[in-house]
Protein backbone atom coordinates (compact mmCIF):
# COMPACT_ATOMS: atom_id res chain seq x y z
CA UNK A 1 0.00 0.00 0.00
CA UNK A 2 1.12 3.68 -0.98
CA UNK A 3 2.93 6.09 2.21
CA UNK A 4 -0.60 8.59 1.08
CA UNK A 5 -3.58 7.89 -0.71
CA UNK A 6 -5.16 10.37 -3.04
CA UNK A 7 -7.04 12.98 -0.89
CA UNK A 8 -4.80 12.58 2.33
CA UNK A 9 -3.86 16.16 3.69
CA UNK A 10 0.24 16.12 2.94
CA UNK A 11 3.11 18.57 2.80
CA UNK A 12 5.76 19.41 -0.33
CA UNK A 13 9.13 20.33 -0.88
CA UNK A 14 10.68 21.64 -4.13
CA UNK A 15 13.41 23.71 -5.33
CA UNK A 16 11.86 27.08 -6.38
CA UNK A 17 15.48 28.31 -7.84
CA UNK A 18 18.48 25.97 -7.92
CA UNK A 19 21.90 27.44 -5.81
CA UNK A 20 23.25 27.76 -9.54
CA UNK A 21 21.21 30.36 -10.52
CA UNK A 22 20.67 32.75 -7.61
CA UNK A 23 20.83 36.06 -7.18
CA UNK A 24 24.23 37.82 -6.91
CA UNK A 25 22.36 40.17 -3.98
CA UNK A 26 22.26 37.72 -1.49
CA UNK A 27 25.39 36.66 0.73
CA UNK A 28 27.48 34.06 0.11
CA UNK A 29 26.03 31.25 2.29
CA UNK A 30 22.85 31.83 1.04
CA UNK A 31 23.72 31.51 -3.04
CA UNK A 32 25.40 28.34 -1.92
CA UNK A 33 21.67 26.78 -1.31
CA UNK A 34 18.74 26.51 -3.76
CA UNK A 35 15.77 28.62 -2.52
CA UNK A 36 13.20 25.70 -1.25
CA UNK A 37 9.96 25.77 -0.79
CA UNK A 38 7.03 23.78 1.29
CA UNK A 39 3.25 23.73 0.52
CA UNK A 40 0.71 21.63 1.99
CA UNK A 41 -2.50 20.41 0.10
CA UNK A 42 -4.75 17.35 -0.61
CA UNK A 43 -2.70 14.94 -2.72
CA UNK A 44 -3.71 14.60 -5.97
CA UNK A 45 -2.83 10.18 -6.56
CA UNK A 46 -1.48 7.55 -4.36
CA UNK A 47 2.12 8.24 -3.63
CA UNK A 48 5.32 7.34 -2.04
CA UNK A 49 7.04 9.43 0.63
CA UNK A 50 9.91 10.97 -1.89
CA UNK A 51 8.12 10.85 -4.82
CA UNK A 52 7.57 13.86 -6.81
CA UNK A 53 3.77 14.40 -6.44
CA UNK A 54 0.53 17.30 -7.41
CA UNK A 55 -1.25 18.44 -4.18
CA UNK A 56 -4.26 20.69 -4.24
CA UNK A 57 -3.29 23.57 -1.96
CA UNK A 58 -6.11 25.04 0.41
CA UNK A 59 -6.90 27.87 -2.10
CA UNK A 60 -7.47 25.32 -4.86
CA UNK A 61 -3.83 25.96 -6.45
CA UNK A 62 -2.14 23.11 -7.86
CA UNK A 63 1.46 22.45 -7.16
CA UNK A 64 4.08 19.93 -7.59
CA UNK A 65 6.62 19.01 -5.58
CA UNK A 66 8.76 16.07 -3.72
CA UNK A 67 6.30 14.18 -1.10
CA UNK A 68 7.94 15.12 2.23
CA UNK A 69 4.93 14.15 5.17
CA UNK A 70 1.53 12.82 5.63
CA UNK A 71 -0.49 14.35 8.13
CA UNK A 72 2.04 17.07 9.01
CA UNK A 73 2.02 17.35 12.46
CA UNK A 74 2.59 20.84 14.24
CA UNK A 75 5.86 19.81 16.59
CA UNK A 76 6.44 24.00 17.59
CA UNK A 77 5.81 23.77 21.50
CA UNK A 78 6.58 26.26 24.60
CA UNK A 79 10.07 24.71 25.21
CA UNK A 80 11.68 23.40 28.14
CA UNK A 81 12.20 25.18 31.79
CA UNK A 82 14.27 27.90 31.60
CA UNK A 83 15.48 28.97 34.78
CA UNK A 84 16.66 32.71 33.95
CA UNK A 85 13.20 33.55 33.42
CA UNK A 86 12.25 32.48 36.30
CA UNK A 87 15.03 34.27 37.94
CA UNK A 88 13.95 37.61 36.32
CA UNK A 89 10.83 36.96 37.45
CA UNK A 90 11.26 36.23 41.66
CA UNK A 91 13.90 39.17 41.21
CA UNK A 92 11.28 42.06 39.74
CA UNK A 93 8.86 40.61 42.68
CA UNK A 94 11.17 40.47 45.24
CA UNK A 95 12.08 44.43 44.44
CA UNK A 96 8.51 45.51 44.39
CA UNK A 97 7.95 43.91 47.67
CA UNK A 98 10.67 45.38 49.47
CA UNK A 99 10.55 48.69 47.94
CA UNK A 100 6.22 48.85 48.88
CA UNK A 101 7.36 47.58 52.46
CA UNK A 102 9.77 50.53 52.79
CA UNK A 103 7.01 53.14 51.20
CA UNK A 104 4.51 51.69 53.78
CA UNK B 1 10.70 24.54 -9.93
CA UNK B 2 10.27 27.22 -11.91
CA UNK B 3 12.69 28.32 -14.92
CA UNK B 4 15.08 30.67 -15.38
CA UNK B 5 13.35 32.82 -18.51
CA UNK B 6 10.17 32.95 -16.60
CA UNK B 7 11.43 34.47 -13.57
CA UNK B 8 13.19 37.46 -15.96
CA UNK B 9 9.77 37.84 -17.25
CA UNK B 10 8.05 38.10 -14.23
CA UNK B 11 11.00 40.36 -13.00
CA UNK B 12 10.16 42.55 -16.43
CA UNK B 13 6.34 42.71 -15.96
CA UNK B 14 6.63 43.64 -12.22
CA UNK B 15 5.02 46.70 -12.54
CA UNK B 16 2.28 45.57 -14.10
CA UNK B 17 1.84 42.95 -11.97
CA UNK B 18 2.03 45.60 -9.11
CA UNK B 19 -0.73 47.86 -11.06
CA UNK B 20 -3.47 45.25 -11.41
CA UNK B 21 -3.02 43.21 -7.85
CA UNK B 22 -3.52 46.59 -6.06
CA UNK B 23 -5.56 48.54 -8.36
CA UNK B 24 -3.88 51.60 -7.93
CA UNK B 25 -2.01 53.60 -10.35
CA UNK B 26 1.27 54.76 -8.65
CA UNK B 27 2.02 57.00 -11.54
CA UNK B 28 -0.63 59.16 -10.70
CA UNK B 29 1.57 60.39 -7.80
CA UNK B 30 4.91 60.67 -9.17
CA UNK B 31 6.22 64.34 -9.82
CA UNK B 32 8.89 63.28 -12.59
CA UNK B 33 11.70 63.95 -10.17
CA UNK B 34 12.52 62.25 -6.70
CA UNK B 35 9.51 63.39 -5.05
CA UNK B 36 5.58 62.41 -4.74
CA UNK B 37 2.44 63.43 -3.32
CA UNK B 38 2.26 61.53 -0.55
CA UNK B 39 -0.86 62.93 0.78
CA UNK B 40 -2.42 63.16 -2.29
CA UNK B 41 -1.66 59.02 -2.14
CA UNK B 42 -3.09 58.80 1.03
CA UNK B 43 -6.05 60.34 0.29
CA UNK B 44 -6.75 59.46 -2.57
CA UNK B 45 -6.32 55.55 -2.20
CA UNK B 46 -6.39 55.45 1.97
CA UNK B 47 -9.63 55.83 3.44
CA UNK B 48 -11.44 58.47 5.72
CA UNK B 49 -10.90 57.63 9.49
CA UNK B 50 -14.52 57.78 10.22
CA UNK B 51 -14.99 54.64 7.31
CA UNK B 52 -11.89 53.07 8.98
CA UNK B 53 -14.06 52.55 12.20
CA UNK B 54 -16.80 51.70 10.74
CA UNK B 55 -14.76 48.95 8.53
CA UNK B 56 -12.60 47.92 11.80
CA UNK B 57 -15.33 47.91 13.46
CA UNK B 58 -17.55 45.52 11.63
CA UNK B 59 -14.63 42.77 11.53
CA UNK B 60 -13.67 42.61 15.24
CA UNK B 61 -10.70 45.21 15.35
CA UNK B 62 -9.69 48.03 17.24
CA UNK B 63 -11.03 49.60 20.40
CA UNK B 64 -8.85 47.57 22.60
CA UNK B 65 -8.27 48.29 26.27
CA UNK B 66 -5.35 50.56 27.34
CA UNK B 67 -3.91 49.28 30.95
CA UNK B 68 -1.86 51.17 33.41
CA UNK B 69 0.77 49.48 34.23
CA UNK B 70 1.17 50.60 37.90
CA UNK B 71 3.55 47.51 38.63
CA UNK B 72 5.97 48.54 36.36
CA UNK B 73 5.84 52.24 36.95
CA UNK B 74 6.71 51.63 40.30
CA UNK B 75 9.87 49.14 39.53
CA UNK B 76 10.94 52.40 37.50
CA UNK B 77 10.63 54.77 40.03
CA UNK B 78 12.09 52.44 42.29
CA UNK B 79 15.37 51.59 39.83
CA UNK B 80 15.28 55.67 38.96
CA UNK B 81 15.99 56.23 42.76
CA UNK B 82 15.83 60.41 41.23
CA UNK B 83 13.53 62.11 43.14
CA UNK B 84 10.26 63.33 40.99
CA UNK B 85 11.39 61.08 37.89
CA UNK B 86 9.31 57.92 36.86
CA UNK B 87 6.36 58.71 34.23
CA UNK B 88 3.48 56.69 34.46
CA UNK B 89 3.67 53.84 31.86
CA UNK B 90 0.12 52.59 30.19
CA UNK B 91 -0.30 50.13 27.06
CA UNK B 92 -2.37 49.44 24.28
CA UNK B 93 -3.34 45.82 24.55
CA UNK B 94 -3.32 44.82 20.99
CA UNK B 95 -3.20 41.45 21.67
CA UNK B 96 -6.91 41.89 22.02
CA UNK B 97 -7.71 42.07 18.40
CA UNK B 98 -9.20 39.29 16.63
CA UNK B 99 -5.53 37.42 15.37
CA UNK B 100 -4.08 38.80 18.66
CA UNK B 101 -2.43 42.22 17.02
CA UNK B 102 -2.59 45.59 16.06
CA UNK B 103 -1.52 44.13 12.09
CA UNK B 104 -5.53 43.17 12.57
CA UNK B 105 -5.91 46.92 11.72
CA UNK B 106 -4.00 46.91 8.75
CA UNK B 107 -5.30 43.53 7.51
CA UNK B 108 -8.71 44.96 7.94
CA UNK B 109 -8.92 47.64 5.63
CA UNK B 110 -6.43 45.76 2.96
CA UNK B 111 -8.87 43.02 2.69
CA UNK B 112 -12.14 44.98 2.39
CA UNK B 113 -10.79 46.81 0.02
CA UNK B 114 -10.28 43.60 -2.02
CA UNK B 115 -13.55 42.65 -1.26
CA UNK B 116 -14.95 45.34 -2.90
CA UNK B 117 -12.82 45.71 -5.50
CA UNK B 118 -13.92 42.15 -6.23
CA UNK B 119 -10.81 40.31 -5.95
CA UNK B 120 -11.49 36.10 -4.75
CA UNK B 121 -8.38 36.81 -2.47
CA UNK B 122 -5.33 38.21 -1.18
CA UNK B 123 -2.15 37.02 -1.22
CA UNK B 124 0.82 38.90 1.65
CA UNK B 125 4.34 38.24 1.84
CA UNK B 126 4.96 38.20 5.50
CA UNK B 127 6.70 36.03 8.19
CA UNK B 128 4.86 38.27 11.34
CA UNK B 129 1.66 38.92 12.54
CA UNK B 130 0.11 40.45 9.44
CA UNK B 131 -0.03 37.10 7.78
CA UNK B 132 -2.27 36.33 10.95
CA UNK B 133 -3.99 39.33 10.47
CA UNK B 134 -4.64 38.62 6.54
CA UNK B 135 -5.71 35.15 6.55
CA UNK B 136 -8.22 35.93 9.79
CA UNK B 137 -9.18 38.98 7.79
CA UNK B 138 -9.71 37.05 4.94
CA UNK B 139 -11.62 34.29 7.21
CA UNK B 140 -14.22 37.04 7.57
CA UNK B 141 -14.82 38.30 4.54
CA UNK B 142 -15.19 35.40 2.39
CA UNK B 143 -12.27 35.32 0.40
CA UNK B 144 -9.32 33.25 -0.25
CA UNK B 145 -5.82 33.58 1.46
CA UNK B 146 -2.38 32.90 0.70
CA UNK B 147 0.69 33.79 2.91
CA UNK B 148 4.21 34.01 1.63
CA UNK B 149 6.65 33.36 4.29
CA UNK B 150 10.50 33.23 4.38
CA UNK B 151 10.72 30.46 7.06
CA UNK B 152 13.69 28.32 7.20
CA UNK B 153 17.44 27.60 6.98
CA UNK B 154 19.29 25.28 3.89
CA UNK B 155 18.17 22.53 6.21
CA UNK B 156 14.68 22.93 6.83
CA UNK B 157 14.93 24.38 10.58
CA UNK B 158 12.48 26.67 11.11
CA UNK B 159 12.41 29.90 13.68
CA UNK B 160 9.84 28.94 15.99
CA UNK B 161 7.97 32.50 15.61
CA UNK B 162 7.38 32.18 12.05
CA UNK B 163 6.03 28.79 12.36
CA UNK B 164 3.33 29.42 15.01
CA UNK B 165 2.42 32.00 12.65
CA UNK B 166 1.78 29.41 9.67
CA UNK B 167 -0.27 27.37 12.03
CA UNK B 168 -2.03 30.63 12.90
CA UNK B 169 -2.67 31.07 8.79
CA UNK B 170 -3.55 27.49 8.56
CA UNK B 171 -5.88 27.74 11.39
CA UNK B 172 -8.02 30.36 9.79
CA UNK B 173 -7.88 28.37 6.55
CA UNK B 174 -5.21 30.19 4.58
CA UNK B 175 -2.49 27.89 1.96
CA UNK B 176 0.95 28.98 3.41
CA UNK B 177 3.96 29.27 1.23
CA UNK B 178 7.03 28.40 3.10
CA UNK B 179 10.26 29.29 1.91
CA UNK B 180 13.99 29.26 2.64
CA UNK B 181 16.05 32.36 3.21
CA UNK B 182 16.73 34.89 0.38
CA UNK B 183 15.37 38.08 -1.09
CA UNK B 184 14.26 35.99 -4.24
CA UNK B 185 10.70 35.44 -2.16
CA UNK B 186 9.39 38.36 -4.60
CA UNK B 187 9.91 36.53 -7.03
CA UNK B 188 7.88 33.91 -5.92
CA UNK B 189 5.47 36.49 -4.54
CA UNK B 190 4.90 38.16 -8.42
CA UNK B 191 4.45 34.38 -9.45
CA UNK B 192 1.70 33.70 -7.03
CA UNK B 193 0.01 37.32 -7.80
CA UNK B 194 0.22 36.68 -11.44
CA UNK B 195 -1.29 33.14 -11.08
CA UNK B 196 -4.08 33.99 -8.83
CA UNK B 197 -5.02 37.32 -10.35
CA UNK B 198 -5.41 37.98 -5.92
CA UNK B 199 -5.18 41.26 -4.46
CA UNK B 200 -1.44 42.55 -2.72
CA UNK B 201 -2.82 42.89 0.50
CA UNK B 202 0.84 44.88 0.78
CA UNK B 203 1.97 46.17 3.95
CA UNK B 204 2.67 49.27 2.64
CA UNK B 205 -0.19 50.36 0.90
CA UNK B 206 -1.68 53.68 1.88
CA UNK B 207 -5.34 51.54 2.85
CA UNK B 208 -3.02 49.23 4.99
CA UNK B 209 -1.18 52.55 6.80
CA UNK B 210 -4.03 54.44 7.29
CA UNK B 211 -5.69 51.44 8.93
CA UNK B 212 -3.25 52.13 12.06
CA UNK B 213 -4.24 55.50 12.70
CA UNK B 214 -7.22 54.11 14.37
CA UNK B 215 -4.53 53.21 17.10
CA UNK B 216 -3.56 56.82 17.50
CA UNK B 217 -6.65 58.18 17.65
CA UNK B 218 -8.03 55.59 20.33
CA UNK B 219 -4.47 56.17 22.12
CA UNK B 220 -5.39 59.56 22.20
CA UNK B 221 -8.76 59.70 23.30
CA UNK B 222 -8.39 56.97 26.17
CA UNK B 223 -5.43 58.56 27.43
CA UNK B 224 -7.77 61.81 27.31
CA UNK B 225 -10.21 59.63 29.34
CA UNK B 226 -8.26 58.18 31.85
CA UNK B 227 -5.71 60.99 32.45
CA UNK B 228 -7.91 64.12 31.61
CA UNK B 229 -4.66 64.57 28.59
CA UNK B 230 -3.05 63.58 25.57
CA UNK B 231 0.12 61.26 26.81
CA UNK B 232 3.55 63.29 26.36
CA UNK B 233 4.68 60.03 25.05
CA UNK B 234 3.88 57.13 22.47
CA UNK B 235 6.63 54.69 21.97
CA UNK B 236 6.04 52.54 19.04
CA UNK B 237 8.04 49.28 18.04
CA UNK B 238 9.35 49.72 14.33
CA UNK B 239 10.26 47.59 12.03
CA UNK B 240 9.02 48.28 8.26
CA UNK B 241 7.53 51.64 9.37
CA UNK B 242 3.90 51.17 9.46
CA UNK B 243 2.97 50.82 13.20
CA UNK B 244 4.88 54.04 13.84
CA UNK B 245 3.78 56.02 10.51
CA UNK B 246 -0.01 54.75 11.07
CA UNK B 247 -0.13 55.91 14.88
CA UNK B 248 1.64 59.02 15.13
CA UNK B 249 -0.89 60.37 12.09
CA UNK B 250 -3.55 59.15 14.01
CA UNK B 251 -2.28 61.12 17.03
CA UNK B 252 -2.08 64.24 15.03
CA UNK B 253 -5.49 63.90 13.35
CA UNK B 254 -6.99 63.47 17.09
CA UNK B 255 -5.17 66.68 17.71
CA UNK B 256 -2.53 65.21 19.90
CA UNK B 257 0.14 67.16 17.86
CA UNK B 258 2.82 67.67 21.06
CA UNK B 259 3.16 64.25 21.92
CA UNK B 260 6.22 62.86 21.55
CA UNK B 261 6.60 59.70 18.99
CA UNK B 262 9.54 57.21 19.75
CA UNK B 263 10.73 54.64 17.66
CA UNK B 264 12.31 51.60 19.49
CA UNK B 265 13.62 48.16 17.69
CA UNK B 266 15.48 45.38 18.85
CA UNK B 267 19.31 46.07 17.95
CA UNK B 268 20.63 43.28 15.73
CA UNK B 269 23.98 45.59 14.41
CA UNK B 270 25.91 43.09 12.18
CA UNK B 271 23.76 40.46 11.37
CA UNK B 272 22.91 40.04 7.62
CA UNK B 273 19.30 39.33 6.96
CA UNK B 274 19.69 37.65 3.90
CA UNK B 275 22.45 35.31 5.76
CA UNK B 276 20.49 31.46 5.87
CA UNK B 277 23.60 30.75 8.27
CA UNK B 278 22.60 34.00 10.59
CA UNK B 279 18.32 33.37 10.11
CA UNK B 280 18.19 31.51 12.94
CA UNK B 281 20.98 33.44 15.06
CA UNK B 282 18.35 35.79 16.22
CA UNK B 283 14.86 35.40 18.59
CA UNK B 284 13.32 38.34 17.05
CA UNK B 285 11.67 37.87 13.47
CA UNK B 286 10.84 41.56 13.23
CA UNK B 287 10.60 45.04 15.40
CA UNK B 288 14.81 44.89 14.64
CA UNK B 289 16.88 47.11 13.16
CA UNK B 290 17.72 44.65 10.25
CA UNK B 291 14.31 45.98 9.24
CA UNK B 292 14.11 49.59 11.22
CA UNK B 293 17.07 50.72 9.93
CA UNK B 294 17.15 50.05 5.82
CA UNK B 295 12.88 51.29 5.81
CA UNK B 296 13.97 54.24 7.37
CA UNK B 297 16.24 55.15 5.30
CA UNK B 298 14.96 54.10 2.07
CA UNK B 299 10.92 53.39 2.21
CA UNK B 300 10.56 52.64 -1.35
CA UNK B 301 11.86 48.85 -0.65
CA UNK B 302 8.93 46.93 -0.30
CA UNK B 303 6.26 45.55 -2.69
CA UNK B 304 4.75 48.68 -3.62
CA UNK B 305 6.64 51.49 -5.73
CA UNK B 306 5.86 54.02 -3.28
CA UNK B 307 5.37 52.55 0.56
CA UNK B 308 2.72 54.79 2.41
CA UNK B 309 5.12 54.15 5.39
CA UNK B 310 7.69 56.87 5.92
CA UNK B 311 9.23 56.86 9.53
CA UNK B 312 11.14 59.36 9.32
CA UNK B 313 8.39 61.76 8.81
CA UNK B 314 6.77 61.25 12.30
CA UNK B 315 9.68 60.00 14.56
CA UNK B 316 11.06 62.20 17.18
CA UNK B 317 13.65 60.04 18.38
CA UNK B 318 14.65 56.63 17.80
CA UNK B 319 15.85 53.98 20.39
CA UNK B 320 17.64 50.21 20.75
CA UNK B 321 17.18 47.85 23.56
CA UNK B 322 18.98 44.65 23.20
CA UNK B 323 17.24 41.05 22.87
CA UNK B 324 17.68 40.16 26.34
CA UNK B 325 16.53 43.58 27.80
CA UNK B 326 13.38 42.72 25.93
CA UNK B 327 13.11 39.10 27.25
CA UNK B 328 13.42 40.36 30.95
CA UNK B 329 10.32 42.86 30.30
CA UNK B 330 8.48 40.32 28.61
CA UNK B 331 9.26 38.00 32.20
CA UNK B 332 8.66 41.25 34.65
CA UNK B 333 5.08 42.30 32.68
CA UNK B 334 3.75 38.64 33.08
CA UNK B 335 5.11 38.87 36.93
CA UNK B 336 4.15 42.14 37.86
CA UNK B 337 1.28 42.59 35.72
CA UNK B 338 -0.33 38.92 35.06
CA UNK B 339 -0.06 39.75 31.41
CA UNK B 340 1.69 37.10 29.21
CA UNK B 341 2.53 38.57 26.20
CA UNK B 342 4.67 37.84 22.90
CA UNK B 343 8.12 39.33 23.39
CA UNK B 344 8.20 41.35 20.04
CA UNK B 345 5.79 43.37 20.75
CA UNK B 346 7.73 44.11 24.41
CA UNK B 347 10.45 45.63 22.78
CA UNK B 348 8.44 49.35 23.05
CA UNK B 349 8.12 48.12 26.51
CA UNK B 350 11.43 47.63 27.48
CA UNK B 351 12.81 51.23 25.89
CA UNK B 352 9.50 52.47 27.72
CA UNK B 353 10.67 51.45 31.15
CA UNK B 354 14.21 53.40 30.50
CA UNK B 355 12.67 56.57 28.78
CA UNK B 356 10.17 56.71 31.98
CA UNK B 357 13.07 56.99 34.19
CA UNK B 358 14.08 60.23 32.30
CA UNK B 359 10.72 62.02 32.25
CA UNK B 360 8.86 63.24 35.42
CA UNK B 361 6.13 61.61 37.91
CA UNK B 362 3.32 63.76 36.61
CA UNK B 363 4.18 62.77 33.14
CA UNK B 364 2.55 59.71 30.75
CA UNK B 365 4.32 57.50 28.53
CA UNK B 366 2.30 54.51 26.42
CA UNK B 367 3.65 51.32 25.11
CA UNK B 368 1.28 51.47 22.10
CA UNK B 369 1.11 47.62 20.88
CA UNK B 370 1.01 44.03 22.63
CA UNK B 371 1.20 40.95 20.59
CA UNK B 372 -0.45 37.32 21.44
CA UNK B 373 1.99 34.78 22.91
CA UNK B 374 1.54 30.94 22.67
CA UNK B 375 3.69 27.99 21.82
CA UNK B 376 6.90 29.17 19.30
CA UNK B 377 6.58 32.60 20.26
CA UNK B 378 6.48 32.44 23.96
CA UNK B 379 9.53 33.91 25.64
CA UNK B 380 10.29 30.19 26.96
CA UNK B 381 10.28 28.54 23.41
CA UNK B 382 12.45 31.30 22.12
CA UNK B 383 15.02 30.97 24.83
CA UNK B 384 15.44 27.17 24.15
CA UNK B 385 15.32 27.53 20.62
CA UNK B 386 18.10 30.09 20.80
CA UNK B 387 20.23 27.49 23.59
CA UNK B 388 19.66 24.70 20.95
CA UNK B 389 21.35 26.97 17.88
CA UNK B 390 24.64 27.75 19.94
CA UNK B 391 23.90 30.86 21.56
CA UNK B 392 24.87 31.71 24.97
CA UNK B 393 22.03 32.99 27.45
CA UNK B 394 23.68 34.70 30.32
CA UNK B 395 23.27 37.34 33.56
CA UNK B 396 25.23 40.67 32.50
CA UNK B 397 25.65 44.23 31.12
CA UNK B 398 23.06 43.68 27.92
CA UNK B 399 24.73 46.10 26.36
CA UNK B 400 27.65 43.69 26.43
CA UNK B 401 24.95 41.64 24.53
CA UNK B 402 26.83 39.98 20.94
CA UNK B 403 24.18 39.61 18.58
CA UNK B 404 24.08 36.46 17.08
CA UNK B 405 26.28 34.62 20.00
CA UNK B 406 25.10 35.86 22.72
CA UNK B 407 21.59 37.10 24.98
CA UNK B 408 22.49 38.87 27.57
CA UNK B 409 20.08 38.98 30.36
CA UNK B 410 20.05 42.56 32.91
CA UNK B 411 21.30 41.70 36.36
CA UNK B 412 19.34 44.20 37.73
CA UNK B 413 16.13 46.36 35.94
CA UNK B 414 18.76 49.06 36.41
CA UNK B 415 20.69 48.38 33.45
CA UNK B 416 17.81 48.27 30.82
CA UNK B 417 18.55 51.13 28.71
CA UNK B 418 17.44 52.25 25.74
CA UNK B 419 20.08 54.03 23.06
CA UNK B 420 19.28 56.79 21.58
CA UNK B 421 20.05 56.46 17.45
CA UNK B 422 21.33 59.82 15.64
CA UNK B 423 18.20 60.73 13.62
CA UNK B 424 20.08 62.96 11.65
CA UNK B 425 22.20 60.65 10.26
CA UNK B 426 19.59 58.76 9.24
CA UNK B 427 18.31 61.56 7.64
CA UNK B 428 21.56 61.89 5.79
CA UNK B 429 21.31 58.52 4.73
CA UNK B 430 17.52 59.10 3.79
CA UNK B 431 18.69 62.07 0.92
CA UNK B 432 21.83 59.76 0.09
CA UNK B 433 19.59 56.85 -0.80
CA UNK B 434 16.83 59.35 -2.75
CA UNK B 435 19.87 60.82 -4.54
CA UNK B 436 21.42 57.48 -5.90
CA UNK B 437 21.35 57.80 -9.76
CA UNK B 438 20.76 61.64 -10.05
CA UNK B 439 24.35 63.48 -9.27
CA UNK B 440 24.41 65.50 -12.20
CA UNK B 441 20.35 66.79 -12.06
CA UNK B 442 19.43 69.81 -10.58
CA UNK B 443 16.98 69.19 -8.10
CA UNK B 444 13.67 71.39 -8.07
CA UNK B 445 12.44 73.19 -5.33
CA UNK B 446 9.38 70.99 -5.32
CA UNK B 447 12.25 67.80 -4.56
CA UNK B 448 13.64 70.25 -2.01
CA UNK B 449 10.44 70.65 -0.18
CA UNK B 450 10.09 66.87 -0.28
CA UNK B 451 13.31 66.42 1.43
CA UNK B 452 12.83 68.48 4.06
CA UNK B 453 9.13 66.85 4.58
CA UNK B 454 10.00 63.20 4.10
CA UNK B 455 13.35 63.86 7.07
CA UNK B 456 11.28 66.31 9.12
CA UNK B 457 14.54 68.95 8.53
CA UNK B 458 14.77 72.23 7.33
CA UNK B 459 15.79 73.34 4.01
CA UNK B 460 19.40 74.07 5.35
CA UNK B 461 19.45 70.90 6.74
CA UNK B 462 18.70 69.50 3.71
CA UNK B 463 21.30 71.63 1.06
CA UNK B 464 24.17 71.32 3.21
CA UNK B 465 23.47 67.27 3.11
CA UNK B 466 23.91 67.56 -0.60
CA UNK B 467 26.65 69.61 -0.83
CA UNK B 468 28.73 67.25 2.07
CA UNK B 469 27.54 64.44 -0.35
CA UNK B 470 28.77 66.17 -3.75
CA UNK B 471 31.67 67.22 -1.98
CA UNK B 472 32.89 63.46 -0.39
CA UNK B 473 32.21 62.51 -4.19
CA UNK B 474 34.41 64.74 -5.92
CA UNK B 475 37.15 64.43 -3.53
Amino acid sequence: MSDALRGDWVRIHGIVIPSSERTEQVPEDTRATSLQMWVKGHLSADANIGDVVEVKTATGRKVSGELVEVNPAYTLNFGTFQRELSEIGDQVWNLLSEGNQKND
Amino acid sequence: MIEKGKFNSVMARKNEIMKASIGIDFGEFESGGISFDYEKMMRKTGYTLAEMKVIQRHAGVGNTPLLELRNLTSLARMVTNKPGKGARIFVKDEASNPSGSFKDRRAANAVYHAKRLGYAGVVAATSGNYGAAVASQAAINGLKCIIVQECYDRDGIGQPEIIEKARRCEAYGAEVLQLSVGPELFLTFLNVLEETGYFNASLYSPFGIAGVETLGVEIAQQMQELTGNFPDMVVCTHAGGGNLTGTARGLRKAGAVDTQVVGASVNLKGLHMASDHQFNRKSFTTGHTGFGIPFATKPDRSDVPRSAARVLRYMDRYVTVNQGEVFYATEALSRLEGLERGPAGNTSLAAAFSLAQEMGKDQTLVVQETEYTGAGKHVQAQLTFAKSRGIDVLFGNPQEETVGSSIVLPNHPRQIRAVDINLNRLRQSYIRNALVGRNDVELSEVDISFLVNETQSSEQFVRNTIADLAAAQHS
